[in-house]
């Protein structure tokens, strides 16, 4: 089967900054991939040329199917309401009806008609994960989608991206900076520093993992993250 | 220590707000009626006289008998479908060339500087090019009118562009948009609270331009009625054709912040 992401080579430079130098990644249809780094090690780069934001580049990042994205902010459109920010660009007649059962999906039934906002910070970025589904990509990009949000709506939307993940498989590529979160969602977890990746850890735990059954790999992650950390048991 | 002081500094204030502001309105009443009641009793003991300004009671028996004989209503009709016109001719040029400069960066490089150089002209200083390119007709007050509303709106509607966020436009772009949804559904209603500010500087700008344009050789209109009135040493008939100019501008105003509340209900109040 084709691959849903194949970078070879790539190479992103600011000026004299080098961003992304030398990444060679590629993604299985299904696959969830969490990017793991620091701030400014390229990982957000990387996702907005996959995502076809920024084309001037040295390599090749192909991505065939269809690609759809979720960022740290919702980026809704504030003057539309919720159900159409889902169905817009949908071209779809029935794009009332494939945005309330989406509602229903991330668990915001009743707020079709809401004004974005006067949404939450986690509803909002779930009508966020809503558009981004509906659109049935073969790659889904997250960009940091939990990063503002709170450590308990964090959790419920952690559970929620998996569940959604579990039923649409579409490949994810997650951006985090938070190695709890890339445990508890990837099979597979790359390293990024200074632009390249510098280590591939696969998790192969059941799933749904739980927090305690993650903690050995955290260290050895952590480790390649220049973090030293004694664990308790 | 320190918070407990701002607590007691604070607690009188918010005690006293209430009550207050349900006087308040009632109460600013208070010094304009005692200024035109003072004003009445200056006209009524013979301080102020009647050649350097009429009484607000004769103001008020003059606009009666002016609507009553139709002088006040025609004098009406025909400002307001100047400004109304006017304000067609440079609401459509305003918005054409906002659209065009806001949405190409062909239509910005070409048009953006020649407006930005002529916005900086006071408008109301082109009455003698106007009467000298179209006459002391009905044109050249339209044309005032016209350039007084363009400007603004260019303005606000160019800015009100620039300023949408990029990070709408790029999820636009990765969502599938096309180019048109993204213009409809992004951009311009992005634009939108800031061509509203636009527009009431523009309203405010017609009347403006109306009043100025109808003191040159007008007769017909609000402008020539109050010039006319001057003549004949008529303070009062003046004074009601001022008056009905600050209606008309506080009505168009009421006017446009109805259409702000309609248009940006989206917005969180």
């Amino acid at each position: 089967m084709a691959k849903a992401v194949s970078v070879r080579g790539l190479h992103k430079a600011f000026g004299a900054r080098t961003v992304l130098d030398g990444i060679d990644l590629e993604v299985e249809p299904g696959e969830f991939v969490a990017l793991l780094g620091r701030s400014g090690c390229g990982k957000s780069t990387l996702l907005r040329i996959l995502a076809g934001l920024d084309r001037e580049v040295r390599g090749a990042a192909r991505v065939p199917g269809k690609v759809s994205i979720a960022f740290q902010q919702p980026r809704l459109l504030p003057w539309r309401k919720v159900w159409r920010n889902i169905a817009l660009g949908l071209h779809r007649p029935d794009g009332r009806a494939v945005a309330l059962r989406a509602l229903q999906e991330v668990r915001l039934p009743g707020h079709a008609d809401a004004w974005p906002l006067t949404l939450s910070g986690g509803e909002a970025q779930r009508v966020s994960l809503a558009r981004a589904l509906v659109r049935e990509p073969d790659v889904l990009l997250l960009d940091e989608p939990f990063g503002a949000l709170d450590a308990l709506t964090r959790l419920a939307m952690h559970h929620l991206v998996e569940d959604l993940w579990t039923r649409h498989k579409p490949a994810v590529l997650l951006v985090t900076h938070d190695v709890d979160e890339a445990l508890l969602l990837a099979d597979r977890i790359l390293v990024l520093d200074e632009g390249r990746i510098v280590a591939t850890h696969h998790v192969d735990l059941p799933r749904p993992r739980r927090r305690a059954s993650v903690v050995e790999q955290r260290t050895r992650v952590l480790a390649d993250l220049g973090v030293e950390v004694e664990e308790a048991a | 220590m320190t918070s407990s002081t701002a607590e007691v500094a604070a607690r009188p204030k918010s005690a006293t707000t209430a009550p207050t502001r349900k006087l308040t309105l009632p109460l600013r009443w208070i010094s304009p009626v005692a200024l035109v009641l003072l004003w009445q009793l200056a006209s009524s003991t013979g301080v102020l006289s009647p050649d350097k300004l009429a009484s607000p009671l004769t103001v008020a028996e003059t606009a009666g008998e002016l609507i009553a004989d139709g002088q006040l209503g025609e004098a009406f009709a025909v400002s307001i479908t100047r400004v109304f016109f006017g304000f067609l001719i440079g609401g459509f040029t305003g918005v054409a060339l906002g659209l065009v400069s806001g949405l190409s960066r062909w239509g910005e490089t070409l048009l953006d500087p020649p407006v930005q150089m002529l916005r900086t002209l006071p408008h109301l200083g082109l009455i003698p090019l106007f009467i000298l390119w179209f006459g002391i007709g009905e044109e050249p007050k339209l044309a005032l009118v016209a350039a007084g509303v363009a400007f603004p709106l260019y303005l606000n509607l160019h800015a009100g562009i620039r300023q949408t966020d990029p990070g709408l436009v790029e999820a636009a772009r990765v969502l599938g948009y096309s180019r048109f949804e993204r213009v409809v559904h992004v951009v311009l209603p992005s634009a939108v609270p800031q061509t509203l500010v636009g527009l009431r500087i523009a309203l405010g700008t017609a009347w403006l331009s109306l009043i100025v344009g109808e003191q040159v050789n007008a007769d017909a209109g609000l402008g020539f009625l109050i010039n006319n009135a001057r003549e004949f040493l008529r303070t009062d008939v003046v004074v009601v054709g001022l008056v009905v100019y600050a209606l008309l501008g506080l009505t168009t105003d009421a006017l446009v912040r109805l259409l702000e509340r309609k248009v940006l209900r989206w917005q969180k109040r």
